[in-house]
């Protein structure tokens, strides 16, 4: 196991060039969206764009409809209005090159499949109809499985896992896709400190590689630390954009009402992000 | 040589327990059995509904008739269940009962005619009699089977998928829904052709016993399915063989208590999902740790004298550590320690493997304290394992703590002094 919280992680470099400059079209465009469940909305008139690859955090408190809007863009819940592009398509011709990491409780560990298994389903998608995965994908799950720190318990089954693992898992599987655009639904949420630290180091390396990631995430304190961009949620948009201009004071008072314990959290976070420049 | 009645009859009930065998394997998975019953149990309508318009018995007809009925009441439930707030055993139980209770009218019904009487062997669509299997139904079983196979085979890859992770699926850009309803129809089309033998009232069993018992064997999907297959096929085998040898002993029954008999096997004896051998894991893993304390108690005693290995007193020991006689005895029968007069005294394996377990303890309470949020990264804390759990630079950086301090365990006495 190479992680360990006193190594070293690589800061994202927002300067960066995106590795695929040839797309024009924003990575990501989400025009007038109202999801509903129940005839209640969840969200409403959502409009969002995210004009350049980066790494962005999706916050907001408890039933703010975070996980909604991630599913919502997958087509996974149906939309009551609005439509959403992805590059500039429309999502369905774009799956090949979209990543998802759900949220681990979405389904049974218990399921007799290996470590292994799951991450060779992230490349089913390439391999199209019929096609079963072979040496090949068989060699690039592992080469994920090793970015995760997990490539020993390849051959576990996956109920012998511990949640960071099992969590880990789940990202390998995304890393297997060798998408361009990822969602990942609360990847930090009761994970140990190494998996977070796996996690970080993962996203600075995607961010690297010219992609962008967008995250559910719940601990405001690492926002700032973690994500260049920020889409403030509760069930409308409240403010979208750069960390330093939307995670203020102001914006998390609109978003959180007046909660705040949760308020000066995050405001510690900002100002020692501030003091560390 | 077997009677070419019973050869068929026998043919037949192994295909399909190996079919339902097949498909009950991702039902279970799906947590889709229960819909299974309600799906079976919905059938009977259909089939008493294609009797009363025949007005004669046609068996292809009246499997069709169940079919429509049966995927009519799951189409109803599935519909109950999104359009209101209805449960879904709730609704599992209303679909059931309401539609197999229209069955049993319309068969009442059926029976009471002058006309159909009881030739039209509704009684077997209930029970089940797989004794009258004739070659025709063998026929249409085979094609099932074949068929079940065929697509399974076929669509591995994007079933497994599907089962294990719905959502995934959907944004990879498979069609997750059509895939799960062809699972569906599987389920269904198999439940229907096992009617005539099995009966409404069982043959979600044939769905369920064998996979479930197939669980307990493997940690593979690919092997479960095999397994379950098997199971299905061996199981209806001999319970139709058992329920031939004995008069008015009807099949259905038979082939669902054989079957739970393989699943009360399984569940009990299988290698190491099954409750024995989950107990006997405890067991041993409880006589670990009281030998790992035992030798802990032991080491301590001895530290400051090391490599000096006085006798330890019992009296000592025990206010060291609560220590039963039987960890004691086991110790001394593999050598570690004999006992002396007045006490115990550690050999020098014994010594060996108490430094090593000492040291293992003390670097786990070392790496606790140090990083209390970690432990959850690296699964189950055992004293013997810490080199293989933990990184390697970690253990170095741990051991040269406990150096220091000169609380490192080591057979030639603390380490610290000697080396530093």
């Amino acid at each position: 196991m190479t992680t360990f919280p006193k190594t070293q992680i690589p800061q994202s470099q927002p300067t960066a060039q995106p590795a695929n400059a040839a797309d024009e079209a924003a990575v990501l465009d989400v025009h007038d969206v109202t999801v509903a469940y129940h005839r209640r909305p969840v969200l409403w008139d959502v409009d969002l764009t995210i004009a350049e690859p980066g790494l962005i955090g999706i916050v907001g408190p408890n039933g703010a409809g975070k996980s909604t809007l991630i599913k919502a863009i997958l087509g996974l819940v149906p939309l009551a209005s609005g439509r959403v592009r992805v590059f500039g398509q429309p999502v369905d011709s774009q799956r090949r090159r979209i990543g998802y990491v759900p949220q681990r409780e979405s389904v049974d560990w218990d399921f007799p499949v290996s470590v292994l298994d799951v991450v060779l389903m992230g490349t089913y998608g390439r391999l199209g109809w019929f096609r079963r995965p072979g040496r090949r994908e068989r060699d690039w799950a592992l080469e994920c499985l090793r970015q995760v720190g997990l490539a020993d318990l390849a051959r576990q089954q996956i109920g012998q896992l511990s949640g960071g693992q099992q969590q880990r898992t789940f990202l390998a599987r995304a890393l297997a896709q060798q998408a361009d655009l990822y969602f990942m639904d609360e990847p930090m949420a009761g994970v140990d400190a190494a998996t977070e630290h796996v996690i970080f180091a993962l996203l600075g390396e995607l961010r690297r590689q010219g992609k962008t990631v967008m995250v559910v995430h719940h601990d405001l304190r690492t926002v700032p630390e973690y994500f260049e961009q920020v889409v403030l949620l509760n069930m409308r948009l409240v403010a979208s954009g750069p960390t330093e201009q939307v995670f203020t004071r102001e914006n998390l008072q609109k978003a959180y009402g007046g909660r705040l314990d949760i308020l000066d959290a995050a405001a510690d976070a900002v100002a020692a992000r501030e003091r560390s420049r | 040589m077997i009677a070419y009645n019973t050869a068929v009859v026998l043919a037949g009930a192994s295909l399909l327990g190996a079919s339902t065998g097949l498909v009950g394997g991702f039902a279970v998975l799906r947590r889709r059995a229960l819909l299974g019953d309600a799906l079976a149990h919905a059938a009977l309508p259909g089939v008493c509904l294609a009797f009363l318009v025949l007005d004669r018995r046609n068996l292809p007809a009246m499997l069709l008739g169940a079919l429509v009925t049966g995927i009519l009441g799951v189409s109803l439930l599935v519909g109950m269940r999104r359009a209101t707030r209805v449960k879904e055993d709730a609704a599992i139980g209303i679909v059931l009962s309401v539609f197999f209770g229209a069955g049993l009218a319309l068969s009442r019904i059926i029976q009471n005619r002058a006309s159909g009487g009881s030739r039209a062997g509704l009684d077997s669509y209930i029970f089940g009699s797989a004794a009258t299997m004739r070659l025709a139904e063998l026929g249409l079983i085979a094609a099932v089977a074949a068929v079940c196979l065929a697509i399974v085979f076929v669509l591995y890859k994007e079933f497994k998928l599907v089962a294990f992770d719905m959502g995934f699926a959907r944004v990879q850009g498979w069609p997750a829904g059509r895939l799960d309803l062809l699972l569906m129809g599987l389920i269904a089309v198999t439940v229907v052709i096992g009617l005539p033998a099995v009966g409404a009232v069982l043959v979600a069993a044939m769905l369920i016993l064998p996979a479930t018992a197939a669980r307990f064997w493997t940690e593979r999907l690919g092997k479960l399915l095999v397994i379950s297959a098997v199971l299905g096929a061996a199981t209806a085998a001999a319970g139709t063989l058992i329920s031939a040898q004995f008069d008015g002993l009807p099949t259905g029954p038979t082939i669902v208590l054989v079957g739970a008999a393989a699943f009360l096997f399984s569940a009990l004896f299988a290698l190491r999902r099954g409750a024995v051998a989950r107990v006997l894991a405890h067991l041993r893993f409880k006589r670990r740790l009281q030998d790992q304390r035992l030798l802990r108690a032991i080491f301590e005693a001895v530290e400051a004298d090391l490599p000096e290995r006085p006798v330890v007193t019992a009296a000592e020991l025990a206010a060291r550590a609560e220590l039963s006689p039987a960890a004691l005895h086991r110790a001394a029968a593999a050598g570690w320690l004999s006992a002396e007069r007045g006490g115990y005294r550690l050999s020098e394996a014994g010594l060996a493997r108490a430094a090593s377990v000492m040291r293992g303890y003390r670097l786990w309470r070392l790496f606790l304290h140090e990083y209390a949020d970690q432990h959850g990264a690296f699964g189950e804390l055992d004293v013997e394992a810490v080199d293989e759990r933990l990184p390697a630079d970690l253990v170095a950086t741990l051991e040269e703590r406990l150096a220091a301090e000169g609380t490192l365990p080591h057979a030639a006495g603390p380490f610290a002094r000697t080396s530093r």
